[in-house]
């Protein structure tokens, strides 16, 4: 499970207290039920101002639970027939990476997640859900399969990051990062992005470029980790939380910010409290953003994708330039100065 | 006696801001790499390459149209476009003000038109001078419209990166810059649109994994250091030191990431080529023997 949070101790402490007194009533048979009453009332009414009031470091060690599930603990519960691809063709198999075919109510798929371990064990086998330019590249080979038999991708973002290592530069991680932008952004099948853990960086970005993008509530998005934001900006790592707050990293900033497309509610307390419910959640929001995609052309499809990129940003000009959905008619109005 | 003159030592050796000011600037520099002394004059003439080992100096974006372009060919576009503050973020209108003073440049990357050996193309210059050339949502816009405005005039693109990474003070618009330029550089490549990248130093993070890696050519300058990840960061996760080459562009040529290492005096021969090689009379040429 990974350590207490301290934001969630005062909860551990009265659920103690409540076990206690549960097991002191069998144990001596007597009836304190108005004590124990009133006891879980308050531990209600504290789950509820403790998890309705967050900060945005508090949902980062959330996100960071070793038991919050991941990628394949979702698959199981929200789609069928699930068959796992694996391989780039090109080097090998990354683990970080999953991906496959599958149903989901009925409709063929292509699913692809990051994936990081449960348990130490699986999580040094899973390279902590750091992929390598072999893993993106499979993305990639698997998204390609899926726009040639006309299926929706499905993408689960979960990582703290493209892995910073000598073999992965040499092979290219830059590259398959960029490729993955690239052609994603070319698609003409639906692709619905969800990021259920961590989304850090490119590392994120590169399964990420889709129609709709989905987060969960305690899941976090940015250029870069909290601490890593703290080191370069301020020199000091320590002040990740003070980071946590300035970058704009959780769901409901993204979501003012324009950039995700929907916030997923989670279960209380966090997506680990209830996995079924939680993929319940999950389902309903991916169930909608699949019926508003499957009324577009492929062109639309397309085109509606390289729109939503195209405006993003923040600048100030004589002529912010207005957003053209026609993919060749391009808008210049740059040149006049 | 003595005392006084130990002490007086400590101090005398910072000159004032002022002083500082009223040096003209730079008459000579010295190589980082081999320490050999130039005149400015001199290196300038050999476009700021050390004659004594071949550093390539890192310059400054107008520096390079200068010497890039056919005289008097360029011009520039979106001069006047500035970051907001879209994450209201802590001093950053304040450091992008200085970095303007410093560089002459309103943001990271200069863009415009010109004609290099006689062809006419739009072309991005990253300046590192400017915020490490960090591309938030100016840089990206203005890469964009370049890459659309080439697409519309059915001319080449050619980028010269310069650039840490994403810019971290815009967070996640930084992040999503890269998704644009590489979504308007496809669409631009679909189209048939030629498109020629030359990484210069440093061209790591986040522009590296987007425009930058995109070339139909990929080039760099010498030396230039190239990567996704910092140096400090991988050898802290892997516990080992890594080779000197590590991430120069040299070593990426070794690894096949890039077509040629071209230095900064074959720069402009070695561009003529693949443009007179992509101009339209060229494709048509075998047709009529």
């Amino acid at each position: 499970m990974g350590p207490e949070l301290e934001f969630e101790k005062p909860i551990h402490e009265l659920q103690g207290k409540i076990a206690e007194l549960k097991q002191f009533m069998d144990e001596k048979g007597i009836d304190l039920s108005d004590e124990l009453n009133h006891l879980q009332e308050r531990l209600a009414n504290l789950e509820k101002e403790t998890y309705g009031s967050m900060t945005p470091w508090e949902r980062v060690g959330v996100a960071r639970k070793l038991n919050r599930p991941t990628t394949l603990d979702y698959i199981p519960l929200l789609f069928t027939d699930f068959l796992e691809c694996h391989g780039d063709r090109l080097y090998g198999d990354d683990s970080a990476i999953v991906g496959g075919i599958a149903k989901f109510h009925g409709c063929p798929v292509t699913v692809i997640g990051e994936q990081r371990g449960r348990d130490t064990k699986e999580n040094i086998m899973r390279n902590f859900g750091s992929p390598h330019p072999e893993g993106y590249r499979k993305a990639l080979r698997l998204m390609k399969q899926a726009d040639k038999f006309h299926r929706p991708i499905i993408t689960f973002i979960d990582t703290k990051g493209a892995f910073p290592g000598q073999a992965a530069e040499e092979r290219g991680q830059s590259e398959a990062i960029a490729r993955n932008l690239y052609e994603m952004s070319w698609l003409s099948v639906p692709v619905i992005c969800v990021v259920i853990g961590e989304g850090a960086s490119g590392g994120a970005l590169a399964i990420g470029v889709g129609n709709q993008i989905l987060m969960l509530e305690n899941s976090w998005y940015s250029v870069i980790s909290p601490e890593g934001a703290a080191a370069l900006l301020w020199k000091d790592a320590g002040q990740a939380e003070k980071a946590a707050e300035t970058m704009k990293i959780t769901g409901s900033d993204l979501k003012k910010l324009g950039i995700i497309d929907k916030l997923v509610p989670e279960v209380l307390g966090g997506a680990h409290n209830d996995p079924k419910k939680q993929a319940e959640l999950i389902d309903q929001a991916l169930a909608g953003s699949m019926d508003q995609l499957d009324q577009l052309s492929p062109c639309q499809v397309r085109e509606q994708r390289l729109a939503k990129y195209r405006q993003i940003g923040d600048y100030d000009t004589a002529q912010k330039n207005q957003t053209d959905l026609s993919i060749f008619s391009y808008s210049s109005s740059s040149d006049k100065q | 006696m003595k005392d006084f003159f130990t002490k007086k030592k400590k101090y005398a050796t910072v000159p004032s801001a002022k002083a500082r000011q009223d040096v003209p600037e730079g008459i000579v520099r010295k190589c980082p790499k081999c320490k050999k002394i130039m005149y400015v004059k001199e290196l300038k003439k050999h476009l700021f390459v050390c004659q004594s080992c071949g550093y390539h100096y890192p310059i400054g974006a107008y520096e390079r149209a200068e010497m890039l372009f056919d005289a008097d060919s360029y011009v520039e576009f979106d001069k006047n476009m500035v970051s907001l503050n879209p994450l209201q973020f802590p001093n950053y209108m304040h450091k992008l003000e200085s970095d303007r003073k410093k560089t002459k440049l309103n943001e990271a990357v200069w863009t415009g038109k010109g004609r290099i050996e006689d062809c006419e193309c739009a072309v991005a210059i990253m300046d590192k001078g400017f915020r490490m050339g960090s591309m938030g949502s100016v840089v990206g816009e203005k890469i964009t419209r370049l890459i659309e405005y080439a697409g519309k005039q059915g001319i080449p693109v050619i980028i010269f990166s310069a650039s840490g990474g994403a810019r971290m003070q815009e967070g996640v618009l930084s992040l999503m810059q890269m998704a644009k330029t590489s979504a308007a550089l496809k669409a631009f490549s679909e189209n048939g649109g030629l498109y020629i990248s030359i990484m210069t130093h440093p061209t790591t993070g986040g522009v590296s994994a987007s425009f930058a890696s995109l070339g139909d050519y990929n080039l760099a300058e010498p030396g230039a250091l190239i990567g996704f990840a910092g140096r400090r960061i991988i050898e802290q996760t892997i516990g080992a030191e890594l080779p000197p080459d590590f991430q120069t562009a040299e070593f990426l040529l070794k690894h096949g990431q890039l077509d040629q290492v071209v230095p900064r005096a074959e720069l402009r021969t070695v561009l003529g080529r693949i443009l007179s090689i992509h101009t339209e009379g060229s494709a048509e040429a075998w047709d009529r023997n």
